[in-house]
């Protein structure tokens, strides 16, 4: 018995150090932290408890029969998150480069089929060279296998990617299915290709970080969520995001007991629309001045930034806020803004997640890039996602709401809850000057007779009285009360129930 | 008395002059620009009237439409303020030709000493010190030794059309005095095309002291002591006090009296000020008179408990003095701090925009310590371009000027200001070097102490270790809040030690109830930190006891993982993590931030209206690069060096953010 209690001491000893302290002292060589390291920065201390830490490959080709660490390159388990569950996996990049062999990936898939079984999280951070290339289609199987659970996964519990090192290949597409995905400034990249294959087929030079870094895929490919300068900022970013959401869709998101009255007025929202229509203003002061405690944690903040999604709380509760931003593109809609929003409302539909929608749209952005692009049927994704949704949607209008876009933008028609508007707002099919030169397009020569027909327009239009009329706004409010009616708002609709027609699942134009 | 007046100004100012009226039960009427419609003066007075556009001489500076408005609300009587027609001698002939009172002095007075050459005799005739010198054209080097001699060395030599530095010379002796002629001559006749020169005394540790008079229509004249406004940016004041740490009760009375004669000399009455230069040795040599109410008035009313507003509208109305010189008493010390929105951080560019946040310290006033704020602007509203970029007026009191210090400190870190580009950071930092403790003031403060201009302050090790203290504080306070409404699994204990980064340092503490213990890590010693305060999850202020500080106050605004951190003019990135993740941190590579010497950066959110260069080109230093708009405002940006332009990332009609990149640069 003893014997067994120092074997088991020893083994564990042996798995703890991963592929050795000379890798480990590469790794932080590199600014990294071990796979090991980050679960501590991730977890509760204390929290942890390891799966599978004795599991070894069984891979004889290539001499691979002498190399053998315990752990084959990957930790797995589970552990909280300020007390609350999460199941987690950490590829250790010191151990074959992080490689992902067989047993690897079934580490990894019997954490996953406990997280839905259970109903927790999945966080993975990932830092792998690929493939166990000795193994050959004995990984590829197991990567396979891991994508299979992260669809099924999908929607049944917040999964979370961070990329912390190399992920390249088919490694991509497991991150690439869950619902966020957070990177490591400079130390971290994914490419489908890597600038080798790039440089052989195509012929451009390119480096990986430009090619598949972190700036690039928060700014310019919207596949990562947000990045930052370091594997325990990061981490700890996780774990900020992580406070925001349920563990799983059987669940509400965590209330948390603020230190903020829901009938705080802010006097300073009065005055935050412009005189003129034509000058922005930042709707981010909106959302900070509405949120509890000013806390505001937004997603893909540089990617399609003429649309604001994030997660804040009202009354302790988490809300997810879509908000069009003036100060980018005049807040229009175009194929990326509509792309980012779209998938932000189904997550937050998928997780029980109420979401806020404040407009301030001039309609969707014209030209050949975009229909060519195809907006119609991006633009789509958002009306689709909007109108899906079951959970309970409080939308303001602060200003703009023209044309289709303002039918996209959670209106009333699309099944939202509660519609409200402030007193600037003006809801129409376009601007007054867009709309009579159309309608008086034989008065176009005399420039007072326009300017008359533009004043009526806007006298009749410019308002939110006509749609206030027809109830397709349930109240005007004053941009000081925003905060204390919204959350009374979505106190309504705490218990609210609504479904959808039987069906095997819907068509959403992908 | 008035039953109604009108204040032809706006701002501070204006909500200022309101209140007093206000308290002596006289009616208000305002008047205001497009841009001023939603402006706090407009709220404060009982009727306004709208008097055109935003620029000032569309508005503020037409003397017929401000006439008009007390035609049109029967204003008896217009408060000017200070700037637009405070010191127009035309408006005054035009307000008594209309029967309107202008509430200041008469306007001979005003014109008497609007010009600077004629002030200057009328005080000399009227026995004030002046600066020595020689107005009169000189002939030659030998002409300018004679004269420098009789003036008394140092001296400076000027150009009559100079400015800005060019054709002056200092000398301190006969062959300095020859060779400063000769090249100030030359110079001048190249830059000015006038070759004409004078001599006056160069004053050496230069003041700015000025003494407050107060006359009435009835040949009385007190003075309210002085004001000393030596730290100065460029000529703009920027911090005053009163009384100045440097006159003793002899030279006050001769400056006070000396003004008081000039006042006299010109039939002056209402409020005024006289300014001197004073130097090292007490000598003190006017400078100009203001004849209206000066922007730092506040000081000598808390020191000397007189209104001054009230005092100028008895006097128009024609009362006597109230108040003799022998009942003027200086009581304790008040400082005013003048925050303005121009950005310390960038050589103080104007900062224009919203005021997301504005939240002054609480205006308060007990036996042994005031605050006041006098102000204009309420949070969300806007500092345009149009006017002077001045937000508030902040001043203290107490008995001694240690203490007056202390509560601006106090009063500077609690007063919340977002949106825009601001000063505080910088006053902040004046307040605590020892030189302006000890009060060795003179003009070239702000140049001597900040040669390199301003880039932020850094706090001893012990004020450091107290913000750690307080953030491992709170931060375990946030960690602390329940979840409900989860499935929470209550295994797991994060514990009371956290470690605390601020840039380098790192402190350790266990944090208790009320207080933390900070553990040396190098000697294993251990100290309590008593902590007190009123913070609780959200709030942006600290206030409270943190060890041996009783009423620090602190501006927190939470992060991911701690909090940025203002306190005394610094601001400060402050992570708060648990022992183990601080020893991970140190694994973490330090990323210095890119050398962005070699970019041009945007800075205000704007959008490229113009790009004046192409990649490739070679630019000289000055030159212009690209245009930004920025609130309707076309901003040059030039550029610092001769460079090759590498790369141009942003193109006409791109909106950037601040510090976004423009162009990039190369060495040519």
């Amino acid at each position: 018995m003893q014997d067994i209690i120092e074997q088991l001491e020893e083994k564990r000893g042996e798995a703890r150090l991963g592929g050795g302290q000379r890798r480990i002292d590469t790794q932080h060589g590199k600014g990294k932290l071990t796979a090991r390291e980050r679960l501590d920065v991730l977890l509760d201390p204390g929290s942890f408890e390891e799966y599978d830490m004795f599991v070894t490959h069984r891979c004889t080709d290539f001499g691979m029969e002498e190399n053998i660490i315990p752990g084959d390159g990957v930790v797995t388990g589970w552990g909280t998150i300020n007390g609350r569950m999460v199941y987690v996996f950490s590829q250790d990049f010191t151990v074959f480069g992080g490689s992902l062999s067989e047993t690897h990936a079934q580490k990894i898939c019997k954490i996953m089929d406990l997280a839905v079984q259970n109903g927790a999280p999945v966080i993975g951070l990932n830092d792998s060279g690929g493939a166990r290339i000795q193994e050959g289609v004995a990984s590829l199987g197991g990567y396979a296998d891991v994508f299979l659970r992260n669809v099924m996964a999908s929607g049944a519990v917040p999964q979370i990617s961070v990329i912390m090192g190399p992920c390249a290949g088919g490694a991509v597409y497991s991150p690439a299915m869950t619902d966020f995905i957070y990177m490591v400034k400079d130390t971290s990249y994914m490419f489908v290709t890597g600038p080798d294959v790039v440089k052989t087929v195509t012929n451009e030079t390119v480096t990986q970080e430009e090619l598949g870094g972190a700036s690039t895929h928060c700014k310019i490919s919207s596949v990562a969520d947000a990045s930052f300068d370091n594997d325990v900022e990061t981490l700890l970013e996780v774990r900020r995001l992580f406070n925001f959401l349920p563990l799983s869709a059987n669940e509400k998101a965590p209330k948390v007991d603020v230190n903020d009255v829901v009938d705080r007025p802010d006097m300073s929202l009065d005055t935050i629309i412009p005189d003129s229509a034509n000058k922005p203003y930042d709707m981010k002061e909106v959302i900070l001045k509405i949120a509890d405690e000013g806390d505001f944690l937004e997603l893909q903040a540089e990617h399609a930034a003429n649309i604001i999604t994030g997660f804040v709380r009202l009354n302790g509760q988490t809300v997810g806020v879509v908000a069009n931003q003036p100060m980018v593109l005049a807040g229009c809609l175009d194929i990326n803004s509509s792309k980012k929003a779209a998938r932000f409302v189904r997550f937050c539909d998928s997780f029980n997640i109420p979401i806020l929608t404040l407009v301030d749209v001039p309609g969707f952005l014209p030209g050949t890039a975009q229909e060519y692009g195809g907006i119609i049927k991006h633009g789509a994704k958002l009306l689709f996602a909007y109108a899906e949704a079951t959970v309970p949607k409080v939308t303001v209008i602060t200003r703009k709401a023209y044309g289709g876009a303002y039918d996209v933008m959670a209106s009333k028609h699309i099944r939202a809850d509660v519609n409200y508007a402030w007193p600037s707002a003006e809801i129409a099919v376009m601007g007054a000057k867009g709309a009579t030169e159309i309608l008086y397009r034989s008065e176009l020569g005399d420039a007072d007779k326009i300017a008359k027909r533009t004043k009526d327009y806007e006298d009749r239009f410019a308002n939110p009285f006509v749609a206030a009329e027809r109830g397709f706004i349930d109240d005007v409010i004053m941009p000081h009360n925003t905060r204390r009616r919204v959350a009374r708002a979505f106190e309504t609709l705490k218990n609210k129930q609504q479904s959808m027609p039987n069906k095997k699942h819907d068509n959403i134009p992908l | 008395m008035f039953s109604k007046i009108l204040i032809a100004n706006r701002g501070e100012i204006a909500c200022r002059v309101i209140k007093t009226a206000k308290k002596m039960g006289i009616k208000t009427v305002a008047v205001f620009s497009d841009a001023d419609r939603e402006a706090l003066h407009v709220e404060m007075a009982d009727e306004a009237v709208h008097i055109g556009g935003s620029p000032a001489a569309e508005s503020y500076l037409l003397g017929d439409r401000i006439i008009q408005a007390c035609k049109d609300t029967g204003a008896e009587a217009v408060h000017p303020g200070y700037g637009f027609l405070s010191e127009n001698a035309a408006f005054c002939d035009q307000l008594e030709k209309a029967g309107i009172t202008f509430i200041g002095p008469p306007p001979k007075a005003i014109e008497a000493m609007g010009d600077k050459i004629t002030s200057k005799k009328i005080a000399a005739e009227a026995d004030v010190s002046t600066v020595p010198g020689y107005m009169g054209l000189i002939e030659d080097a030998e002409d300018a030794v004679k004269i420098s001699n009789q003036v008394g060395y140092p001296v400076m030599i000027k150009a009559s059309a100079g400015g800005g530095g060019k054709g002056m010379r200092i000398a301190w002796n006969d062959d300095e005095a020859r060779e400063g002629f000769e090249r100030s001559k030359s110079e001048a006749a190249s830059s000015f095309g006038d070759d004409r020169i004078f001599i006056e005394k160069f004053v050496t540790d230069p003041r700015h002291i000025e003494i407050q008079v107060l006359a009435d229509k009835h040949g009385n004249c007190i003075y309210l002591g002085e004001r000393e406004c030596s730290i100065q940016r460029r000529n703009q004041k920027v911090i005053e006090e009163a009384p100045s740490p440097f006159l003793d009760e002899e030279t006050r009375k001769k400056m006070g009296e000396q003004s008081c004669a000039l006042a006299q000399a010109v039939g002056y009455s209402s409020a005024g000020t006289v300014e001197f230069i004073v130097d090292g040795d007490r000598n003190f040599y006017f400078l100009e008179m203001n004849t209206r109410l000066q922007v730092e008035h506040p000081v000598t009313e808390l020191i000397t408990g007189i209104d001054l507003v009230e005092q100028m509208l008895r006097v128009a109305a024609g009362e006597k003095l109230a108040i003799g010189q022998n009942e003027v008493t200086l009581n304790g010390w008040a400082i005013e701090s003048r925050l303005y929105a121009e950005d310390p951080y960038r050589n103080f560019l104007p900062s224009i925009g919203r005021l997301t946040r504005y939240r002054p310290p609480s205006e308060f006033a007990s036996e042994s310590l005031v605050v006041r704020n006098d102000t204009g602007v309420f949070e969300g509203g806007e500092i345009s371009t149009f006017y002077d970029p001045m937000i508030a007026k902040l001043c203290t009191w107490a008995p001694d000027r240690e203490t007056a210090i202390e509560a601006m400190s106090n009063a500077l870190d609690g007063f919340e200001l977002e949106g825009i580009g601001h000063n505080i950071p910088f006053l902040a930092a004046v307040m605590e070097q020892d030189r302006f403790k000890e009060g060795r003031l003179t003009t070239g403060y702000i140049a001597e102490e900040f040669p390199e201009g301003f880039d932020g302050v850094e706090l001893p090790k012990a004020s450091l270790k107290l913000l750690a203290g307080l953030a491992a504080h709170m931060a375990h306070r946030i960690e602390g809040r329940r979840f409900s409404e989860a499935s929470t699994l209550d295994l797991a204990q994060n514990g009371n030690d956290r470690s605390v980064i601020i840039g380098e340092d790192r402190f350790d503490f266990s944090v208790q109830k009320e207080a933390v213990i900070w553990k040396d890590r190098e000697d294993n010693f251990e100290t309590l930190i008593r902590i007190e305060t009123d913070w609780a999850p959200g709030k942006t202020l600290a206030k409270g006891r943190v060890g041996d500080l009783k009423n620090m106050v602190v501006q927190v605004t939470r992060t991911s993982y701690g909090f940025k951190m203002r306190y005394r003019g610094a601001d400060l990135k402050v992570h708060v993590l648990l022992p183990r993740i601080a020893d991970l941190m140190e694994h973490m590579p330090i990323k210095l931030p890119p050398d962005m010497s070699k970019y041009l950066l945007c800075p205000m959110p704007g959008q490229v209206v113009r790009l004046e260069v192409a990649e490739g080109d070679i630019v000289e230093d000055g030159q212009a690069l690209a245009i930004v708009e920025a609130m309707k405002m076309e901003n040059v940006l030039r550029a610092e060096k001769k460079a090759r332009v590498k790369k141009i990332t942003a193109g006409v009609g791109s909106v950037l953010a601040v510090d976004e990149v423009i162009m990039e640069f190369e060495d040519e």
